[in-house]
């Protein structure tokens, strides 16, 4: 456990939830990153603009990271694993309603047992997926 | 709209800060037999300490809504799917998003196949899914 860094990751996590609440409290709407994402791809449109403009605040924030903090990011995954992780994460949250911070932090925050179970089949899965490729495959 | 940009800049920082954006230590809190990193228990232990007070008084005002309340086939499946993708690659989907400020092809072919998946989820099953 010496990559353990408690303090960044209580501070980030009190960021993630301070910025559902904005969400919340300014737009009424649940910030499910998942959600978010495939409403803009979704037919009817209904409201983009909302939507794009979370997503613009996720990007601009990777850049403004960058910008002030030395990046070194993951070499030499296969991009076929790439892009079959991000169907399955693409497709399972559209199916499960949810991922990381709509059934996460969102649904934990008002108390939804139906995120409850959500969050245990992901957390789980997720164990037995990394399980499979880190000491299997 | 600007709210929801800043949101989403917060929410970004707070990815980067706590360490979600960078998929080796979300596959070093998944690998829990290996050289285990429990930190992001602590990210989302902080992010439902916030949300925990504020999330109910809110949604009351806001005479919110929540009509899925069953536990059904879907939303097991699909958590099991998303979750299988998350173990595989080290991307959820905030993440994955903010992390395209990266510029490796990894990104951007997890965030394609991401948008593709959720298309095709639609597609075969247009009813009884949406966040």
């Amino acid at each position: 456990m010496d990559n353990f860094t408690p303090v960044s990751a209580l501070a980030g996590g009190v960021l993630i939830g301070l910025a559902s609440v904005w969400l919340l409290a300014a737009n009424g709407r649940i910030a499910g990153v998942s959600g978010i994402l495939h409403g803009l791809f979704a037919q009817p449109p209904g409201e983009r603009v909302w939507r794009a403009a979370f997503i613009a605040g996720l990007i601009v924030a990777g850049v403004a990271w960058h910008l002030f903090v030395d990046v070194t990011p993951r070499q030499g995954f296969g991009l076929g694993w790439a892009a079959l992780a991000g169907a399955l994460v693409g497709f399972g949250t559209r199916v499960g309603g949810g991922c990381t911070s709509g059934h996460g932090v969102c649904g934990l925050g008002r108390l939804s047992v139906r995120s409850l179970v959500a969050v245990t089949v992901f957390m789980a899965a997720g164990m037995a997926a990394t399980f499979v490729m880190r000491h299997v495959l | 709209m600007i709210s929801a940009f800043g949101a989403g800049v917060l929410f970004g920082l707070g990815l980067w800060l706590s360490g979600m954006a960078n998929p080796r230590k979300v596959l070093d809190f998944l690998d829990i037999t290996g050289n285990w990193d429990p930190s992001l228990l602590l990210v989302m232990g902080g992010a439902v300490m916030v949300t925990l007070v504020a999330f109910r008084p809110l949604i009351r005002r806001r005479g919110l809504v929540f009509e899925k309340t069953r536990i059904d086939a879907p939303l097991i499946l699909g958590a099991a799917l998303f979750g299988i993708g998350w173990g595989i690659g080290g991307y959820c989907p905030g993440p994955a998003l903010t992390a395209l400020s990266n510029l490796t092809a990894e990104v951007f072919v997890f965030v394609a196949a991401m948008i593709g998946g959720g298309v095709f989820a639609r597609i075969v099953s247009p009813r009884g899914t949406g966040a």
